[in-house]
């Protein structure tokens, strides 16, 4: 079979990204103590986690097509798994519902709309950034190449 | 915590993300659809199984370390906020308003919900 979200490599690719990414939330959350029931940890990893995403997505589609083989993999360990792996939306969910389980409905809301909120406006910021900033955007060769 | 206990927090949040990326591509394959369902569908079973998890971890059937490794680690790199964050602001570029709301509240509302239930079917075992 040709599916390619099956191929042993691009699995491999993702699992990778993953690891590194969980890791670094599982870090954060070791170095980064909860203050007034929010759990500040995941709320930095996940907006955090939304910028870079928007920014990786937005900078390689600055790079052209020639490349589209090392832009894939990129996207696999850097965006799938990395990115995927370093936010998480279990966490939030039940942290919802724990904070609401203990009375404060309006932590959990602002909890829960305002992690949607400041996430969305971190991927909008992303992609601005990497549409400005993306390697191709000034159609300078990457450095990665080995020809400079 | 253990560097050993670290490790596999990482490495099950790995494993997370390969099956995410799996059961993304199966569900894209199948359905074709324009509404980012797989990672909708993806977060809402993960939250639920969260749920579930973390109300056996609270009764007596699973050691503390084993609910770290799951939870944060497989259930943490399985479930993803960056691509649905990513999903609502490229459905917003499209102009594709009322869908890219939905995306947004919908998935917060349904993963709550799946994670409320879970944890309420967890304290009935």
């Amino acid at each position: 079979m040709s599916l390619p979200f099956l191929r042993p490599q691009s699995l491999g690719w993702v699992a990778l990204g993953g690891t590194l990414g969980a890791g670094a939330r599982e870090a954060l959350i070791l170095g980064m103590p909860d203050v007034g029931h929010v759990p500040w940890a995941i709320v930095l990893a996940n907006i955090v986690g939304a910028f870079l995403l928007g920014l990786l997505y937005s900078a390689l589609s600055t790079i052209p097509q020639a490349r589209a083989q090392r832009t894939r993999r990129l996207r696999l360990l850097l965006g799938t798994g990395f990115c995927g792996g370093f936010t998480t939306y279990s966490t939030l969910a039940l942290g919802v519902v724990v904070m609401a389980g203990s009375g404060g409905l309006f932590w959990a809301t602002a909890y829960a709309l305002g992690t949607v909120l400041f996430g969305a406006l971190a991927t909008w910021a992303g992609i601005a950034v990497g549409i400005l900033a993306g390697p191709g955007a000034v159609h300078r060769p990457l450095k990665t190449d080995g020809q400079r | 915590m253990t560097p050993l206990i670290f490790l596999a927090i990482a490495v099950a949040g790995g494993v997370g993300a390969a099956a995410r990326f799996a059961l993304d591509g199966f569900i894209g394959h199948k359905l074709q659809a324009s509404f980012p369902w797989a990672t909708f569908i993806i977060n809402v079973s993960g939250s639920l199984a969260l749920g579930l998890l973390s109300a056996a971890a609270a009764g007596v059937f699973l050691p503390p370390e084993w609910s770290l490794i799951l939870g944060v680690g497989f259930l943490g790199g399985y479930t993803t906020f960056s691509s649905t964050s990513y999903e609502t602001i490229r459905l917003l570029m499209d102009r594709r308003i009322l869908a890219s709301l939905t995306n947004a509240l919908g998935t917060l509302a349904a993963s709550v919900g799946a994670a409320a239930l879970g944890y309420g079917l967890g304290s009935l075992l």
